[in-house]
């Protein structure tokens, strides 16, 4: 399937305007009141250009943060229910990062295990992803360590790479690529033999992911998870930043005539999560909380769909007001 | 910070305590906390300006509580937190040794409640600069404009509660977010939700907010909170005169009440 | 014809004087503008700005609180504590900027029969001129996908 093209920056310009004059709506990361989000723009040159990435994942684009899955309302005698069914525009996620693009593949994984959800597919079936290879890292980077890289093409429609010589070299790598590069066929040309590597960034591997999980059995009685988050608070932040993290919470805004059912982002790190009816909870100390979260994303995803459920973006290392960074504390495990 | 890193190892060697709280290297020049807990590792301490985050709210945390007594590496920001924990009795003023580290690296060592607020005396600190202006800016403007300012503002909050999770004064084991018999507030991140969370987070804090505008940093998206505790704080300051955080103790302000307090609005 | 606006307004009192107050307005048979929903609490000192919250997230045009007048509560200094409260959240209300026009606070006592059917009509009045609080009821359903 993939093919390998070339599109000018110009021809990137006009390719925003092809794409609005098809329907699509764009997202990509953009300066909003100094801070780089993702939102809607219609010009190439409202993308943010200099930046690693954004706080937030693209995830909300398929996995809303509130998303309402259905309302009733009292009528006499009976019940009025109401379904939902999530109405998007199509979509393209320009500029995202392979790890965030990559992401969507974790998300689909988990969304499509017994049951297909509905209003996650909905959503992301009109989504096309462009992703944008990277040419800087920081220190909370480690897509190299979980089986990405700054060029990977794992969840991408079209990933684009900078070139030296400018402009950027276009891999077609899905049908959906596929189609919106034949929206505008004309603004590509063929590639010559160009090397996508010139520009990458350099993100040296700090572990393996593999061997990660493979010492993870061995050490669920290990002083190291209440190490580890002693200074962790039990936020949610990086569960919520996080462009894999798929848990939510159900909940129900009802009077007595009427009510909707919502669902939420949740996360394993707050205290609430686990906690029984009965006051009981399973998981009452942050260093369970901390280990379930490495152990949910690093073992047990890892046994059912065969790879880690973290693609190295480093949000997480980012958002935490503590630093509790992923990349340091995974090599320590590795290292036990 | 050499000063510092020998009294950590004197007071652990010595067990005077047992943990001494602080800062640590983190990552790209982070200042992150850090449990020393033997003289041997006392090296990992550090002391810079970096160091702005506020570790009060580590001590009423069991996991930090079980090793024992603590000597806590302060800031103003720390003290003041310190102070209004005792004046709220979740700590015992000897219970904790803080150390008071001033610019020039001398160590200060401040035993009892009665020290520290000595201490504050001298050097109280409070709102920053640019925090006093952005809050000036907000008054100038029309109600309407500031209703628009925070609900741009609160938009962007996903409810990962690292604002509560962040402050020293959050130390409630049930909170009333958690609260759902009633439901007080809704628990979503949307609109409404954002907008009640906020302002009873405001409202919770008014009279017990030290200031130190840990909530702000925390958040993850950068909205700037503190300055709803902040305000709140500072409305209790101007109209019942006591401040949290100056003192070992204080009546919590919307606990108390005096029969002559001056208001202008009740009809 | 679109019918013309009528405001909903919500008003918690508590039950020794305001609520009196209001029985006595009944007794009276001084009539008032019938915009009112009244809830009756035990004291002002219950009445969180929980409350507030929740009567405009179902969609309140304007509200009223009111208690014993200072020095006269029943439980003795419930309305002084709750006047504390309101001071700091009308101020914090002002900096957030909901609308405070449209939350009246006021002392009613059981003899005020007149003085809160003054009151209810003023609000009433007041608010039917401001309009609905659309500014507050548009975030019902908002950041919902």
């Amino acid at each position: 399937m993939a093919t390998t093209l070339k599109i000018s920056a110009a021809s990137l310009a006009a390719l925003f305007a092809v794409l609005g004059d098809a329907g699509r709506r764009i997202l990509g990361p953009a300066e909003v009141d100094g801070r780089i989000e993702l939102k809607a723009v219609r010009t190439l040159a409202e993308v943010a250009g200099d930046q690693i990435q954004p706080v937030l994942s693209a995830k909300e684009t398929a996995f809303p943060r509130v998303e309402r899955l259905l309302s009733y309302r009292m009528a006499p005698g009976k019940v009025e229910l109401q379904d939902y069914d999530p109405e998007v525009q199509p979509t393209v996620l320009f500029g995202l990062r392979p790890c965030e693009a990559a992401g969507f593949n974790s998300l689909d994984a988990v969304f499509n295990w017994d049951t297909r959800d509905k209003f996650f597919n909905a959503r992301r079936e009109q989504l096309t992803v462009v992703g944008l290879s990277c040419t800087q890292a920081d220190d909370a980077c480690f897509c190299t360590s979980v089986g990405g890289g700054p060029g990977s093409t794992k969840g991408s429609d079209i990933l684009l790479t900078p070139l030296p010589e400018g402009g950027y070299l276009a891999e077609i790598l899905t049908e959906r690529g596929e189609a919106l590069k034949d929206l505008a066929p004309a603004l590509f040309q063929p590639a010559n033999g160009e090397d996508k590597e010139a520009m990458l960034a350099k993100v040296e591997p700090s572990f393996e992911h593999q061997g990660l999980a493979a010492k993870l059995p061995g050490l669920f009685t290990s002083d190291i998870w209440a190490e580890q988050s002693l200074r962790c608070i039990g936020c949610g932040a990086c569960a919520f930043v996080c462009p894999t993290c798929v848990c939510f919470d159900i909940q129900e805004e009802a009077d007595t005539k009427q009510g909707q059912r919502l669902r939420c982002w949740d996360s394993c790190g707050l205290r609430q999560f686990t906690l029984h009816a009965s006051g009981h909870n399973p998981r009452s100390a942050q260093s369970e909380r901390w280990r379930q979260r490495i152990y949910h994303k690093f073992g047990y995803f890892a046994e059912r769909f065969g790879g880690p459920m973290c693609v190295g973006c480093g949000k997480c290392s980012r958002a935490c007001p503590v630093d509790m960074n992923l990349k340091e504390h995974l090599t320590q495990v590795y290292e036990v | 910070m050499e000063a510092l890193r020998t009294k950590a190892k004197e007071l652990l060697a010595q067990g005077e305590v047992q943990v001494v709280i602080g800062y640590e290297a983190g990552t790209a020049g982070v200042r992150r906390p850090c449990f020393v807990r033997t003289a041997e590792s006392a090296i990992r301490l550090v002391w810079d300006t970096n160091c702005i985050g506020n570790l009060a709210g580590y001590l009423t945390r069991p996991e930090i509580k079980r090793f024992g007594k603590p000597a806590i590496v302060a800031n103003n920001a720390v003290l003041r937190s310190l102070l209004q924990l005792v004046a709220e009795r979740q700590l015992q003023q000897d219970a904790v040794l803080a150390l008071a580290v001033a610019q020039d690296g001398v160590v200060t060592e401040l035993p009892t409640a009665q020290a520290v607020e000595d201490y504050l005396a001298i050097s109280p600190g409070g709102l920053s600069a640019a925090d006093r202006e952005k809050m000036e800016h907000l008054a100038q403007l029309s109600r309407e404009e500031r209703w628009t300012f925070w609900q741009r503002e609160l938009e962007r909050c996903i409810k990962c509660y690292a604002c509560r999770s962040s402050c020293p004064m959050c130390y409630c084991g049930h909170c009333t977010m958690d609260c759902n018999r009633p439901q007080w507030v809704s628990v979503p991140s949307h609109a409404l939700g954002n907008l009640e969370y906020h302002t009873v987070r405001a409202m919770h804090l008014a009279g017990r907010c030290v200031q130190c505008g840990e909530c702000g940093r925390a958040c993850p998206v950068g909205i700037p909170i503190h300055l709803l505790t902040c305000y709140a704080e500072e409305s209790v300051h101007r109209q019942f005169g006591q401040q949290a955080g100056t003192r070992a103790k204080l009546d919590y302000a919307l606990g108390a009440f005096r029969p002559d307090d001056k208001e202008s609005f009740i009809r | 014809m679109a019918k013309p606006f009528e405001p909903k307004i919500t008003a918690f009192v508590c039950n020794w004087c305001t609520y009196a107050g209001a029985d006595l307005t009944g007794t009276s048979r001084i009539k008032y503008q019938p915009n009112i929903r009244i809830i009756r609490l035990p004291c002002t000192g219950r009445i969180d700005f929980m409350l507030l919250q929740k009567a405009f997230a179902r969609g309140a045009d304007g509200i009223i609180v009111s208690g014993c007048h200072p020095n006269d509560c029943h439980y003795s200094s419930g309305n002084y504590h709750a006047r504390r409260r309101w001071m700091v959240f009308n101020d914090l209300m002002e900096f957030m900027g909901v609308d405070g026009r449209r939350v009246t606070f006021s002392w009613v006592s059981a003899a005020e029969g007149t003085k809160w059917a003054a009151l209810v009509n003023e609000v009433t009045d007041a608010v039917r001129q401001l309009g609905p609080y659309t500014e507050y009821q548009r975030l019902i359903g908002a950041g919902v996908a």
